[in-house]
């Protein structure tokens, strides 16, 4: 029977953040919430939209980096966890470049052009 | 005093290490999480492109959203990100109280979560907003009621995967809280609590997209 291989290894905690760093990055992520309610109520026009999406990926990154420890992880992890955000990436580019050309999209100009040519007056 | 709690010790015989063994049990839940920013991405490019398709219906039904219980929810899921934060830190350094205090502060927040997005769906059934089960749905805004129709379905859809993912952490928490209370996931045995906690993190960035998207759009009425 094959011993327990980790005798003799000394019992450490993997490395982590302190709990002061995971209270500040609390109050940061508190701060960032208060930010997004307060820009939305200032009309920025598609600011708005832009504002808004920049405040959560800021808090994602924090909860990532902080929170989820990614400081600290292996950089497969690191690349695991950036892996769902790349193909989340090719989903949403493939997706819009498919509606985009179907005219799907309002204000999508470029398409309007391949819209009537193919389906407007049905005799191309 | 590891022996304790079982007679392999804290390592899977089909591991070397420590180290490896909490490794491989990150990499497999960060694995699992890259499916779940795929599963959630999916309703988030069906919201993104109905919400182009007509931006200003979007904000007006958007603009109906009780903004206070959103800010306050989002509040309260941050706040169970650092209690359960604190929870492997107290695992990790074996403080046992701690751990315990920290699962019982996190599921506490998690169900004064869920507490307030089902009085948030009363609301939306008592106004008419549902649109699901064959439920009326009246909108009186100045959307279209199809554009309206489709903000409050994605609503629901979106709200409602988030709020069954919390409900399934919620019982991986009460598992960790039996261990815990019989001493276990101290020290070289913390690395669930770690890897549950990489789980809650997840739904909780989620929600930090699902806040404004839902409720921050509209102009406020």
């Amino acid at each position: 029977m094959n011993e327990p291989r980790h005798h003799g290894q000394a019992s450490h905690a993997p490395a982590h953040f302190s709990v002061g760093a995971l209270v500040a990055n609390f109050v940061a992520l508190m701060v960032l919430l208060a930010a997004t309610v307060a820009v939305a109520e200032i009309d920025l026009g598609r600011g708005n939209f832009i504002a808004a999406t920049a405040i959560a990926a800021t808090k994602t990154t924090l909860i990532m980096v902080v929170f989820m420890n990614l400081r600290y992880s292996k950089p497969l992890a690191r690349l695991v966890a950036c892996a769902g955000f790349f193909w989340l990436a090719i989903m949403f580019a493939l997706s819009f470049s498919d509606y985009g050309s179907r005219g799907w999209l309002p204000n999508a100009d470029a398409a309007a052009p391949v819209e009537n040519r193919y389906s407007a007056d049905g005799n191309s | 005093m590891s022996e304790a709690h079982s007679i392999h010790g804290p390592v899977a015989h089909q591991f070397d290490d420590l180290q490896q063994q909490r490794e491989a049990d990150e990499l497999g839940m960060w694995t699992f999480l890259c499916t779940e920013i795929l599963f959630f991405g999916g309703v988030f490019l069906a919201y993104t492109l109905y919400r182009l398709r007509d931006e200003a219906g979007f904000a007006d039904a958007s603009g109906t959203m009780n903004l206070w219980l959103g800010a306050v929810n989002t509040a309260v899921l941050l706040c169970s990100s650092l209690t359960v934060a604190l929870a492997v830190h107290a695992g990790e350094t074996s403080r046992r109280t701690m751990l315990v205090v920290c699962l019982v502060l996190t599921m506490i927040l998690g169900a004064g979560f869920l507490g307030i997005k089902g009085y948030e769906y009363y609301e939306k059934y008592e106004e008419h907003h549902m649109p699901l089960f064959g439920l009326p749905f009246i909108y009186e805004g100045q959307a279209s009621p199809a554009t309206a129709e489709m903000f409050f379905d994605l609503y629901f859809v979106m709200t409602g995967i988030h709020a069954i993912h919390m409900i399934i952490g919620m019982g991986v928490f009460t598992l960790l809280l039996v261990k815990a209370l019989r001493g276990g996931l101290l020290g070289d045995y913390s690395t669930p609590v770690h890897i549950a906690g990489l789980y809650w993190h997840f739904v909780d960035i989620v929600w930090v997209f699902l806040f404004p998207f839902l409720y921050l759009i509209g102009a406020r009425h």
